[in-house]
């Protein structure tokens, strides 16, 4: 075989190599990621199977503990008689509790929405950081204290 | 101090201004004036910025809040050192780093090759120039990004530092990121010079492959210290999350690898020019894109602290460079032709290239996982994001094909190997791969995890074919000058810097991937709920949780719940003490729930851990607060009816006295919070993982550093004068035979 | 005071930038870029001999191969050292006739 051919064949076989793993990337990523859903959009049935990203308000009242597992109701933001039951086990977030916006991120069985470990996000009600420059008013009662 | 600071940094701005267009009209001239003036406008920049950088760490130092920066990331009850690194928590603190390395870095390099370069460093300077004015400018014009803004009047006191960033690693973890990002500005200046004036050839990156290397290097450490910060204070038990932010660190970590790699056969065979001045350029779109995502809030990432207002000058930025450089490289293709073609693939230069794609490859499928939430959302218009298990499927193949050739690399000859010498090369070190193979199939139960068994035989073999590498060396040193076999491998390292170092670093990259292996196949992790006096076993662990514990911070407000837990292996007992941190989102403002903020902030948890050579248990700690709810909000309430309606014109001295009365309680309310939690233990949750090699992570992280520093190091100047000269006289001597 | 100081740094800068281009200025001597280009060729080229005595030594090369490789390496080299020293002598002349 001349050179030249082969070096034909080395090019042909690295782009398709590339081709392939260019497709197997974009094919498994649209498959194994997940989807922000609300609850109702989620119970409503026109969702597939796979993992989806749930976010709502933890419904007062609805949790309980079993050892290191845990269920919990989430409800829509909009329209909170819309609920969905969580199973969920691993960490959970300080600030989780009732009424709070949370992100479960997991697979819909018989209606439940079955969470991944550790895959639960509860928004703080306040940032670190963003809130003294939303309400300067605090700044002032301190001043005054280290004045006097 | 303020107006100092401003003036420098606007006069940094017009230095940077005036070296990018004076080292231009230089070198259109071709007047060396105008390109002397422009390098000392650089030193001069560097001047600059160091006193901007004095002025803002000694406000931090001295806690003066009139510095807004200062005010909005430190507090007088900040600890020191943590004062002094919360410069780099903030936008405009890690701005002015980024401008500061950047000015320092640009110095050493122009100083370095104030001789050298005729041609390529006017262009180089100019394009470092304009880096600079895009971040002094980003600095003084954007919002919020200003480190010298004013608050009028200042704060009594400040927000302090995230909790999280209380940490030692913290401390030390961005400016290595940052520096390393900055680093890699310097080859990709000098590469775009060398675009320009068409001068292709390897002189380029002989100046620049050491601060290619060592923004590697910093990189490497910053990556190392964000992963062991993430393993000690996050509580989830592991130190990589494929978080987006720790995945923009890791892009350009692996195509700097490649680029590395690739400038050798460049430099020894004239080969890859159009690869390597594309991979220095997507290397530093990646840096720029890391500072752009830890800044931006795009992405949900863990780093991404709070909303950013450079992201889109940033990204702006990044598409210049990225469209310009293409437009350069495809305008100059004529010049970057290949001198020679790869003689055969059993060489060294094959398997570079090989283990070229595999990095880029790795660097492509990581920047997809990364900003696949964009990209989804661009084309279906729903956002949806990708977790770990995606990221493994692919990369752990790919990581094991990496240390394949990582292995194979190093036993290679340049050009072409003889099959008779192949076989004398490789059959040792596969025969040890075989066996160890044969030994952990038979006495462990490693053959359960395919991929980590595959890892472990490969890894055997490249840190066989390492080891027979060094062996070899040594022995035909000393077969030359005699002494001991100790004497023969340091000389050998340190006679060949450049291949021995890189080995070193082979070594610890094949035992830092052994130990990424064996701890996420093998790793027991169990969640347990427990009281005082109740034990659980896990593996050879028997494990009590023998008492509660709590402690109050009023420096910090910090509240801290602890755990003591009495672990007994094989007869031995030690205790673990896992804690969790509970900081007052809100010492400022008492209204929001004087107890209950504390409950509502940041949190950390310190993990009780025993570090041992095969295995590490770990264990962290989540009390269950719920049972304290009701009491919380009746304290609260009963608080907060002590706290002083403040008017419009500021509280009246009797209102301060009875706010000091207030925070007395509220102190007083926290100490028996406490005091209760020890009395009457709450329901824990602990995090009990057995992580199988951990440590091995962290030592093959130092021998990769240790060896890159080695490969890094210049060689004495009197001896490389000698072997040249050495060279030159035999070369002479043919060439009057010739 | 802070004005004086932020003069003073900036005057100072100002100066240090400029002196270059100040009649009294003189320029960096640079090497000529053919020369430095050659330079890092030969260093490369040397690395190179290095490389296959070394890889000889352990057994990657064999004796008759290291022999065709070192001798090829080496006539590479001497052009090298032919052309560092033809352009060496070609500046100097054109320096002597300024």
């Amino acid at each position: 075989m001349n050179p030249a051919r082969k070096r034909q064949i080395r090019l042909v076989v690295a782009l398709t190599a590339a081709v392939l793993l260019a497709t197997a990337l974009v094919y498994t990523s649209f498959n194994a990621s997940s989807e922000a859903k609300s609850p109702s959009e989620l119970l409503s049935g026109a969702v597939g199977d796979g993992t989806y990203e749930v976010y709502g308000k933890v419904v007062p009242g609805s949790i309980q503990r079993d050892g290191a597992d845990m269920t919990f109701e989430i409800a829509d933001r909009e329209d909170p008689s819309v609920k969905i039951p969580v199973e969920y086990t691993g960490q959970v977030p300080d600030p989780f509790r009732d009424g709070r916006e949370v992100i479960v991120t997991g697979r819909l069985e018989n209606g439940t929405l079955v969470a991944e470990k550790d895959q639960l996000i509860t928004k703080c009600p306040s940032k670190f950081a963003a809130e003294a420059e939303a309400d300067p008013e605090h700044v002032i009662i301190d001043e005054s204290l280290d004045g006097s | 101090m303020a107006g100092l600071g401003l003036a420098c940094l606007i006069a940094a701005l017009c230095a940077f201004g005036y070296a990018a267009v004076a080292a231009f009209h230089g070198a259109r001239t071709g007047d060396r004036r105008w390109v002397d003036s422009s390098r000392r406008s650089i030193y001069a920049a560097a001047g600059l910025l160091s006193v901007c950088v004095v002025v803002v760490e000694s406000a931090f130092a001295r806690s003066d809040f009139s510095f807004e920066l200062v005010a909005l990331h430190s507090s007088t009850t900040t600890p020191t050192l943590y004062k002094l690194t919360a410069l780099w928590g903030s936008q405009a603190g890690s701005l002015l780093l980024w401008a500061f390395v950047l000015s320092v870095a640009a110095s050493a390099v122009l100083f370095a090759t104030r001789h050298k370069h005729r041609e390529v460093a006017p262009y180089a300077t100019a394009v470092l120039g304009a880096l600079g004015v895009f971040f002094a400018g980003l600095m003084l014009f954007a919002d919020g990004a200003n480190p010298f803004a004013q608050l009028d009047p200042a704060p009594a006191e400040g927000n302090g530092l995230n909790p999280l960033l209380r940490h030692p690693a913290m401390a030390i973890h961005p400016p290595m990121l940052y520096a390393g990002y900055v680093l890699f500005s310097i080859p990709f200046a000098f590469a775009i010079g060398a675009l320009i004036t068409r001068r292709l050839d390897a002189s380029w990156i002989r100046s620049t492959r050491r601060f290619a290397l060592l923004a590697w290097i910093f990189l490497s450490i910053g990556i190392m210290l964000g992963a062991r910060w993430s393993y000690s204070e996050l509580g989830w038990g592991g130190y990589w999350g494929w978080d987006a932010v720790e995945n923009a660190s890791l892009m350009p970590w692996l195509t700097g690898i490649a680029f590395l790699h690739s400038i050798m056969v460049q430099e020894r065979r004239g080969m890859l020019k159009v690869w390597n001045v594309s991979l220095i350029v997507g290397t530093f779109a990646l840096c720029l894109l890391g500072t752009f995502l830890v800044r931006s809030g795009i992405l949900e990432s863990i780093h991404a602290f709070g909303e950013s207002t450079v992201g889109t000058p940033l990204l702006v930025l990044v598409a210049l460079v990225l469209i310009g450089s293409t437009a350069l490289i495809v305008s100059r293709l004529d010049d970057l032709r290949s001198e020679r073609r790869i003689e055969s693939l059993a060489s060294r230069e094959a398997v570079f290239l090989v283990n070229n794609l595999l990095l880029v490859g790795l660097a492509l499928v990581i920047w997809w996982g990364t900003f696949f939430p964009l990209i989804s959302e661009a084309v279906t218009g729903t956002r949806s994001s990708l977790a770990a298990p995606w990221f493994a499927d692919y990369t752990t193949p790919l990581a094991i094909l990496l240390v394949l050739f990582t292995g194979i690399g190093p036993l290679l000859a340049w050009r072409r190997i003889s099959p008779g010498a192949a076989l004398r090369i490789f059959s040792g070190p596969l025969a040890f791969a075989v066996a160890v193979g044969v030994v952990l199939a038979v006495f462990t139960d490693a053959a359960g995890e395919p991929w980590a068994f595959a890892m472990f035989c490969i890894a055997a073999f490249a840190l066989a074919g390492l080891a027979q590498e060094f062996a070899r060396g040594a022995a035909s040193l000393r077969a030359l000058n005699g002494g001991s076999y100790v004497v023969a491998l340091g000389r050998l390292v340190g006679r060949n810097r450049r291949r021995y170092g890189g080995y070193i670093v082979h070594t610890g990259i094949a035992i830092l991937f052994i130990a990424v292996a064996a701890s996420s196949s093998f790793q027991t992790s169990r969640d347990v709920r427990m009281m005082p006096g109740e034990s659980v076993e896990v593996e050879d662990y028997r494990i009590t949780y023998a008492e509660p514990s709590a402690d109050i911070d009023p420096e910090e407000q910090k509240l801290t719940f602890a755990a003591r837990l009495d672990v007994e292996r094989d007869g031995k007992r030690f205790s673990l003490s896992p804690s969790r941190n509970y900081y007052s989102s809100n010492a400022r403002d008492p209204s929001a729930g004087p107890i209950r903020s504390f409950f509502e902030g940041e949190a950390t948890s310190e993990v009780g851990r025993r570090e041992g050579a095969k295995e590490d248990l770990w264990t962290a700690m989540q009390p269950d607060l719920e049972p304290l709810e009701p009491l919380i909000a009746a304290v609260d309430k009963r608080l907060l009816r002590r706290l002083p309606e403040v008017g419009p014109g500021g509280p009246t001295p009797e209102q301060i006295e009875q706010m000091r009365e207030f925070a007395t309680a509220q102190g007083d309310a926290i100490e028996r919070l406490a005091a209760l939690y020890v009395a009457n233990p709450l329901p824990v949750t602990f995090r009990i993982n057995v992580n199988p090699f951990v440590i091995w992570l962290w030592v093959g992280g130092l021998v990769a550093v240790a060896g890159a520093l080695i490969a890094a190091w210049p060689a004495p100047a009197a001896r490389r004068r000698r072997v040249s000269d050495v060279y030159a006289a035999r070369l002479a001597k043919e060439l009057g035979r010739a | 005071m802070e004005i004086v100081l932020a003069l003073i740094i900036v005057a100072a800068l100002a100066w240090f930038v400029a002196r270059p281009l100040l009649p009294a200025g003189r320029e960096v001597a640079t090497e000529d870029p053919r020369i430095a280009d050659l330079e890092a060729r030969k260093e490369a080229k040397y690395r190179e001999i290095r490389d296959a005595e070394l890889d000889r030594e352990q057994g990657k090369l064999s004796p008759k191969d290291w022999a065709r490789v070192d001798a090829e390496l080496r006539r590479e080299a001497i052009e090298i050292l032919k052309e560092l020293d033809r352009v060496r002598a070609e500046r100097k002349g054109g320096s002597q006739g300024e």
